[in-house]
Formats: structure tokens, C-alpha cells, sequence
């Protein structure tokens, strides 16, 4: 047996004893949405002991964007007032009329990105104003907001940013403060704290918080996180842990940091199926205000809307998983999707499906 | 989304631009995130970013950490006959 494997079944060994210690059927709730997908693909879940519950969080940052949004930038593509340029997980999303932007790319106004290193040229290369869907969490913010940058200095003035940047602490912080929420622990995000620092969840330390622990994404790291939370539990804590130190420093990355507070702010924008969550988004600041495609192209703001019968807003929160909703696996596949959390491939719908995790 | 993957730097191109490697396959990468990026760094790409340098003393560390858990974990089930 390899060095790994052995380590691994330690791991699980440890994990069953705690739990058996704790007595009771424990809710953990993984963040990330690259999290989701790997503890399904890599079978964790099926080793742990059937008390111990994870539920997925709102860490898929397409999934968390409102529908009316999608409808947006296909208005700016229909009415040939922009080409529009996006990571591919949005190009299959439906916006309220059922419509995706793929349905648009035959008119050479889409363009699927897999960089932002990319959209220099591809705005020095096009005839029309380019807006980026500036989709994503503190990990690809200042990635994109750099692209920006760059762009600025050589002089390329035709790149925009249709910004639906999220941030995580926040989002934590408004789930706990639903009292309904049942969360007995947090695994934390591994590459949104490289960016923002373990010192970024202190409040999960406070009353009525809970334990977190920042955790990376080979499966001996996922098992140390989920054992890091249950020591945790058993002891009544809730202290926030790096599982992931090799990565996540306690202060985050400076530069990326220092980045975001020169050119964002926050805002209170609306996540798909929580509604409006205060200081949970970022916007250009007024400085970079003819680089915003809202005010460029005065935007409405996005509405959210969700499709008949889809539960994605519910399965965001944490509140149901997908096999309760009627459309999973039948009226809702990764070939037809129907809602955010069956397009993107870190959805948890999308997940399930491909990997299984019902339980 | 979040999804990124360690490389190594090979060398650096300019202030804001190296070549990293992970096997056989090399590419080109922003690395202006990065404080003081140097050929040989182990580093995390993300949507063709550098974010963070990895070191190899926190990997040891990592190591150190799951032996000892591993320890733990043998004297636990030693204690309640649970088998190895």
C-alpha cells in the first residue's frame, strides 16, 4: 500500500472515531465550488461515515450570478452595441427567456476567453468596445482587474468590465445569520484565501460563528479539513485552521490585495437565490469609471429570476440538495441544463449528477 | 472556477511575464501577483496567473502533519481494537 493510501486510511479511521465521539449527525458545508466537484470525483464523500453530512455552498461563482444578468450582456450582443467576451461556463447559462449566449456566437460577437491575459489583444484586435463578463470570486478578481490595467497603460481604451465579482467572507457571514442555517462547519475555500488570508475569517471566531478550516484539493488535504472540523466540533469550538499552509499565508497575497483596494469597492449586489448581500460584491471604483460597462452601457441592474420548478436557489444556500428537485436528472441534465448549478461544471447539481453524492 | 494548479518557474521573460513548466507542457504566465517570482519557484496558476509561491518547507510541513496525525489515528484504533 502506497505511503498515500495508507496515510488516507488514517485519515478516515480518525474520522470515524470523532464522530462516533460527537454522537450526532454533523452538517458540513465545503464553500468552494472546485471543492464540490473534487470530493465527489475523488470519492471522499463515500468514505465518510454517514453521519457526517456535506452540503454544498454558494462557491460556484457562475451559479450565484442572477439570470437577469446573462439576460444583459445578450442584449448588448443582440443589439451589436458591444462584442462581449467570457469565460465559458456562462456561455450555456439560460437567461430568463431560456436564451444562452452560445445561441448568439453566430454573430461573431462572442468570444470565449480561457485568460484575461487574452483581452488586451482581443480589444486591440476588434472594431467594437469589448466588455468582459467580469464573473468570479477573490481568486480570478485580480486577474481580471490586472487584464484591465494593462490594457489601460498600453492604451487600449475599448475593454470594459461587466463586473459580478463576489466575495466569500461576507456570504458566510449572511448564511449564519439565518438562524435556520444547521451549518456545524466550515471547509474553507484553498485559493480565495490565497488570495484574501486566513486572517479574513476572524468573525467565524466570534458568537456565533462557526469552526472553519482552509483546506487544499488533493484528497488527503479534504480529509485533514473535514477531520480538522470535526476535532473541532467535538471540543465545542470554533476557531478558524489552515490545513493548507503550504499555499494560504495568514495575511493573503499582498500585491493581489493591495490590487483590489486601488481599483474596487464594495457593493451590495444580488446573488442568484440569496438575494442582496450587504458588502458581498465588488465594482470599479469612480477612477476607472469609462472602463464600466455598466455605466458605459447603462446597464440595468440584474434581476433575478429563476427558471419554473428549478431549485438552484435553494441548493445554493445549502437548504436542499439536488436529487429534491423534480427537474434533476430528468428535465435538467449537463447536456440541457435548466438552472446555473446544472451549466457550470463546479455546480453542485452538475456534480451530482456526473459523480453521485445523494445521500 | 477557482481550480488552479502548482507549476514551476523555468525562467522569467520580463517583469511581468515567465515561462512555467509541469511536466512536459510549458507555458507563459502573468506573474506580476507575485512579490519577487524566481526560475526554480514552485508557484499556483489560476486562469494563466501566477497567485501564490508555494515553499517547500510548508510542503514538508504538510507532511510532517499528516504523519503525525497518521500516528495518532494507529494509537486510537490500537486503543479500541479496530482493525489496522
Amino acid at each position: 500500500m502506497s505511503d498515500e493510501s495508507q496515510l488516507a486510511r488514517s485519515l478516515v479511521s480518525e474520522i470515524e472515531s470523532v464522530t462516533a465521539r460527537i454522537g450526532r449527525t454533523v452538517r458540513l458545508m465545503e464553500v468552494c465550488g472546485t471543492h464540490t466537484v473534487e470530493l465527489r470525483k475523488q470519492g471522499i464523500q463515500s468514505l465518510l461515515p454517514r453521519r457526517v453530512t456535506l452540503v454544498s455552498g454558494p462557491g460556484c461563482p457562475v451559479c450565484v450570478t442572477p439570470s437577469g444578468y446573462i439576460d444583459n450582456a445578450m442584449q448588448l450582443v443582440s443589439e451589436g452595441r458591444a462584442q462581449v467576451a467570457t469565460f465559458g461556463d456562462l456561455m450555456k447559462v439560460p437567461g430568463a427567456s431560456g436564451r444562452t449566449l452560445s445561441s448568439l456566437a453566430g454573430t461573431g460577437r462572442v468570444r470565449l476567453v480561457y485568460s484575461p491575459r487574452e483581452l488586451v489583444e482581443i480589444a486591440r484586435g476588434s472594431g467594437l468596445p469589448v466588455v468582459f463578463l467580469a464573473v468570479g470570486f477573490e481568486t480570478t478578481v485580480p486577474t481580471i482587474v490586472s487584464a484591465l490595467l494593462e490594457a489601460r497603460d498600453r492604451g487600449v481604451d475599448n475593454l470594459f468590465l461587466y463586473t459580478a465579482f463576489k466575495t466569500v467572507p461576507p456570504a458566510l457571514r449572511f448564511l449564519l445569520s439565518n438562524p435556520e442555517h444547521g451549518i456545524d462547519g466550515f471547509l474553507l475555500p484553498g485559493h480565495v484565501s490565497v488570495i484574501i488570508g486566513a486572517d479574513a475569517y476572524a468573525f467565524l471566531e466570534r458568537a456565533g460563528g462557526r469552526p472553519g478550516v482552509i483546506t487544499g484539493f488533493e484528497g488527503l488535504d479534504m480529509l485533514l479539513g473535514i477531520l480538522g472540523l470535526l476535532r473541532q466540533i467535538e471540543r465545542g469550538e470554533s476557531s478558524v485552521q489552515n490545513a493548507y499552509p503550504r499555499a494560504v499565508r495568514a495575511e493573503g497575497n499582498p500585491r493581489a490585495l493591495e490590487l483590489i483596494a486601488r481599483t474596487l469597492e464594495t457593493r451590495s449586489d444580488t446573488w442568484r437565490g440569496l438575494g442582496p448581500i450587504p458588502g458581498a460584491a465588488l465594482g470599479l471604483q469612480s477612477w476607472l469609471a469609462e472602463s464600466d460597462a455598466e455605466k458605459e452601457f447603462d446597464i440595468p441592474p440584474a434581476e433575478d429570476r429563476e427558471p419554473p420548478g428549478c431549485l438552484c436557489s435553494r441548493v445554493i444556500a445549502g437548504m436542499s440538495t439536488p436529487p429534491q428537485c423534480a427537474l434533476f436528472g430528468t428535465r435538467c441534465t449537463p447536456d440541457d441544463p435548466v438552472g446555473p448549478c446544472m451549466v457550470s461544471s463546479e455546480g453542485t447539481c452538475s456534480a451530482y449528477f456526473r459523480y453521485g453524492g445523494a445521500r | 472556477m477557482c481550480l488552479a494548479t502548482p507549476m514551476k518557474i523555468e525562467r522569467i521573460v520580463d517583469g511581468r511575464r515567465a515561462i512555467v513548466s509541469e511536466g512536459n507542457v510549458q507555458v507563459e504566465v502573468d506573474v506580476s501577483l507575485l512579490k519577487d517570482p524566481r526560475p526554480g519557484d514552485h508557484v499556483i496558476i489560476h486562469a494563466g496567473y501566477a497567485i501564490e509561491t508555494l515553499t517547500l518547507a510548508e510542503a514538508e510541513e504538510r507532511l510532517a502533519l499528516f504523519r503525525k496525525i497518521a500516528e495518532l489515528s494507529g494509537e486510537t484504533s490500537g486503543e479500541t481494537g479496530a482493525p489496522q
